[in-house]
């Protein structure tokens, strides 16, 4: 193995109340290819970040070529060869091929016009995108590519910035079982000029046939490397677990009763060739668990009306009927408390009272016309209730912190009368205080006879509310785990497509 | 209800009529203050309407040819079909809200962008009006006369021009449904984030749709007081850039282009304040050639102010949060 080029040593990044790296080393040679796994959060996409330049390291030092540096800059990163294909694709559809690989860095002619030199544009495009085998044409519009021909268009962006080592966030996460063929073998490619690459993947199949040695991430840190030999999918899993989780689960009062909501073979817009069916009893809080891009918060949306139902049918209480519009789930007392707090779940410009009564304004109005006082005492109440922190119920939304935030989108369900709640990442972006509060308003809610389904990529909160668990991958449900059964092994396990044992 | 910017546009107004009055103090005579109050009422009502597809994130760019068509209809309804002015009136608001619902309806379900729906309504209705009178003045024939319905629409009560007492009534009545009423929320939650709105059950189309209905039911109001107003139409420069007259005095009242922004009170401030400019542009012997370059300079300064003004607010708040 040639000496490394780039050498990263004791490397953390200290965010407030959190060490999302924690005295990370890494060294990438010539020609390696690095598989980094671990769970959402273990701290992949921060170093991957600080590698890019994007994100300053609080400690630690990286060495470039025989410099040492206290960070990278964005320009610093590039122009020592390293390149990212994301997950989201950073191209401009509008844009030919050729044109996206040479952004910024156009042939020009006609002197002083400065006229873009399209011919040799695509003369120089096409070398590269014949060394990853592509099957379009320089001058074919992004727009007309599918994703996997995306990728390779970064790829050879990569390339023509003379990358040594490519990093790659999730590439196949989208992509067919014949597309993520064909990107393993250009990884081999690369390999075979000399290229480097870091691999993150959940796929763990995947890495198993690419990867040179595998760096395991676990709470920021790094918990093991392996060697070429050592690469198996059991032993990633073993080492991405078996930290201590807290214990945070609270029983219910009552064992769960009849089902109250209940899918039966669901097929959404985003996987319409898989079906999911599962049932949420009254009373009980479902987990449903994942890897990110798993069709889990499509799903969510799906059975909320916001997109169309491609089959299947979703029941209520016993009552089928079609949800057509959020507002028909409304009816029906089906609420979302969705991923995006600040996107979908709150106007952050109106004031915490409006946006608590927004669902259930017609309760506080008189042939149309708003009671205000009526409406005050109302979000007042709520605010209690919920304990939410703020001055009063005027200010805006945008004033609170993240976890008052999301009492905030709670609030407004709640004073409803929720049947089924479904929560979709209830806690991320909250602080520890407030997370134990949801989860103890989860509780409270459910003993109440309201049926709870809990979207979360967060391991322990999976384990720690969840009275059951039903784990997605790739769009279907890959098995259903009682209380006694959850372990982060037998999660991820499912998560990753591998047999339940 | 009046909110700080509302108050400085109400400063504004006053230092500029006081120096106005100052000048000449023709300004403060009854038949000049009548005639503005006129102006203000006939341009209030459209400025009021467009308020609403602003909030509601859109923009209505036909009202100027809405005001050519609708104008002649009503005119060729009560002199030529001798159509019963009130039935007429009812018609022709009639004919207003169905412009508004496909405009709504192109915009909201189809997804076409607001600028462009609207802006082929400007050209089809001007082409419509035009074909319609075959590009001839519309008009009363010599010697016709409606005592009731020019006393109505042209008349004064105590000096006060009906067309201000229209416009008190309209602003009156949806300044209760803008900052009252559900919809009226809800026009603002759809203006300010649709999807969060969508997500907590709102229909958000309806409420698009509705705004201009309501835009263009009112802008046809509008047009028949406008038509009585000036009694002849010429249908190719009937009502021009009436549009631009509302989408400005609804930008300076503090709506905001992007949605979800914007109160009534400001609205007629708004009006109030392009009124006295082109008042005082008459009155101060500037030419006339140049009411529109001091109209756009006043708008400009006055929304560079705001912007100043909340950026700092903005930066005093911010250490804070």
């Amino acid at each position: 193995m040639p000496e490394p080029f780039l050498k990263m040593t004791g490397i953390s990044k200290v965010y407030p109340g959190i060490r999302a790296v924690d005295d990370i080393s890494l060294s990438v040679s010539q020609g390696e290819v690095i598989g980094l796994v671990g769970e959402n959060g273990a701290g992949k996409s921060t170093l991957m970040k600080i590698l890019g330049g994007v994100v300053a390291p609080s400690a630690g030092s990286i060495e470039l070529d025989g410099l040492a540096m206290e960070r990278l800059t964005v320009g610093g990163s590039m122009r020592g060869g390293i390149a990212f294909v994301h997950q989201e694709l950073n191209l401009f559809e509008n844009l030919t091929a050729a044109a996206n690989i040479f952004i910024g860095r156009e042939p020009l002619k006609g002197g002083p016009l400065r006229l873009i030199d399209e011919e040799e544009l695509n003369r120089r495009a096409e070398p590269y995108l014949k060394q990853l085998g592509a099957d379009f044409a320089p001058e074919t519009p992004v727009a007309r590519l599918s994703l996997a021909q995306m990728q390779l268009v970064e790829i050879a962006k990569a390339l023509s910035l003379k990358a040594r080592l490519v990093i790659m966030d999730e590439p196949t996460s989208s992509l067919t079982a014949s597309e993520t063929e064909r990107l393993l073998k250009i990884i081999a490619r690369l390999k075979a000029e000399s290229v480097s690459v870091i691999f993150i993947s959940h796929r763990l199949a995947e890495i198993e046939g690419c990867a040179d040695r595998v760096v395991v991430l676990r709470d920021g840190r790094r918990v093991a490397e392996l060697g070429k030999v050592e690469i198996h999918a059991e032993t990633m899993i073993r080492h991405m677990i078996g930290r201590d989780l807290k214990t945070l689960y609270r029983p219910p009062a009552n064992p769960p009763g009849e089902s109250i909501l209940e899918l039966t073979g669901v097929r959404t817009a985003y996987r319409p060739e898989q079906s999911v069916s599962l049932s949420v009893r009254r009373g009980e809080i479902l987990g449903l668990a994942g890897l990110v891009g798993s069709g889990r918060t499509e799903l969510a949306r799906t059975i909320f009306g916001l997109e169309p139902l491609e089959g299947g049918s979703i029941t209520i209480k016993g009552v089928a009927a079609p949800i057509a519009s959020p507002s028909a789930a409304i009816a029906r007392g089906l609420y979302l408390v969705p991923e995006d707090r600040k996107r979908s779940g709150l106007i952050v410009d109106f004031p915490i009272r409006e946006n608590i009564t927004l669902a259930n304004l017609e309760a506080h109005a008189k042939r149309g016309l708003i009671d205000f006082d009526a409406e005050e005492k109302d979000a007042l109440k709520q605010r209690q209730r919920l304990d939410i922190r703020s001055r009063g119920v005027s200010a805006p939304a945008s004033s609170l912190s993240g976890g008052n935030q999301q009492k905030v989108v709670l609030a407004k369900w709640l004073s409803m009368e929720p049947q089924v709640l479904i929560f979709d990442e209830p806690t991320r972006g909250v602080d520890v205080g407030a997370k134990s509060e949801i989860y103890r308003l989860m509780r409270e809610l459910s003993d109440h006879g309201v049926g709870i389904l809990m979207i979360s990529s967060d391991m322990e909160e999976v384990i720690g509310v969840s009275d059951r668990v039903a784990v997605m991958h790739e769009g279907r449900i890959a098995g259903f785990l009682e209380r006694g059964e959850l372990s982060e092994q037998s999660i991820l396990s499912l998560a990753v497509g591998r047999i339940a044992a | 209800m009046i909110n700080r910017k509302d108050l400085w546009l109400l400063i504004l107004i006053i230092i500029v009529g006081t120096v106005v009055a100052i000048i000449n103090p023709r300004f403060l005579s009854p038949i000049n203050l009548s005639n503005t109050a006129n102006l203000i009422g006939l341009f209030g009502i459209f400025a009021v309407a467009q308020a609403f597809v602003i909030i509601s994130g859109g923009i209505e760019l036909s009202v100027g040819s809405i005001i050519a068509l609708l104008g002649v209809v009503f005119i060729d309804l009560v002199a030529s079909e001798a159509v019963n002015p009130a039935l007429a009136f009812v018609i022709v608001v009639a004919i207003g809200c169905l412009i508004g619902l496909l405009h709504g309806f192109l915009v909201a379900k189809l997804g076409l962008q607001p600028f462009v729906v609207t802006l082929c309504g400007l050209l089809i209705y001007r082409g419509i009006a035009r074909y319609y009178t075959e590009d001839a003045t519309a008009g009363f024939p010599f010697g016709a006369s409606f005592p009731t319905l020019e006393w109505l629409t042209a008349g004064r009560f105590y000096g006060i021009p009906h067309s201000l007492i229209a416009f008190i009534v309209i602003t009156l009545v949806m300044g209760v449904v803008l900052h009252k009423s559900v919809f009226g929320r809800y026009l603002f939650a759809v203006g300010k984030n649709e999807e969060a709105a969508r997500y907590s059950g709102i229909h958000t189309a309806r409420i698009t749709i509705a705004a201009y209905v309501i835009c263009c039911g009112l802008t046809a109001v509008a047009a028949v007081f406008i038509a009585m107003y000036t009694r002849s139409i010429s249908p190719s420069s009937h009502g021009n850039f009436y549009e631009l007259y509302a989408i400005a005095a609804a930008v300076l009242g503090g709506c905001s282009l992007r949605g979800g922004e914007g109160s009534i009170v400001g609205v007629v401030l708004g009006t109030v304040l392009l009124q006295v400019l082109q008042n005082l542009v008459n009155l101060l012997g500037i030419p006339s050639s140049l009411n529109f370059a001091v109209m756009g300079s006043v708008i400009l300064i006055g929304v560079l102010a705001d912007q100043q003004i909340s950026r700092r607010a903005a930066r005093v708040k911010a250490p804070a949060g």
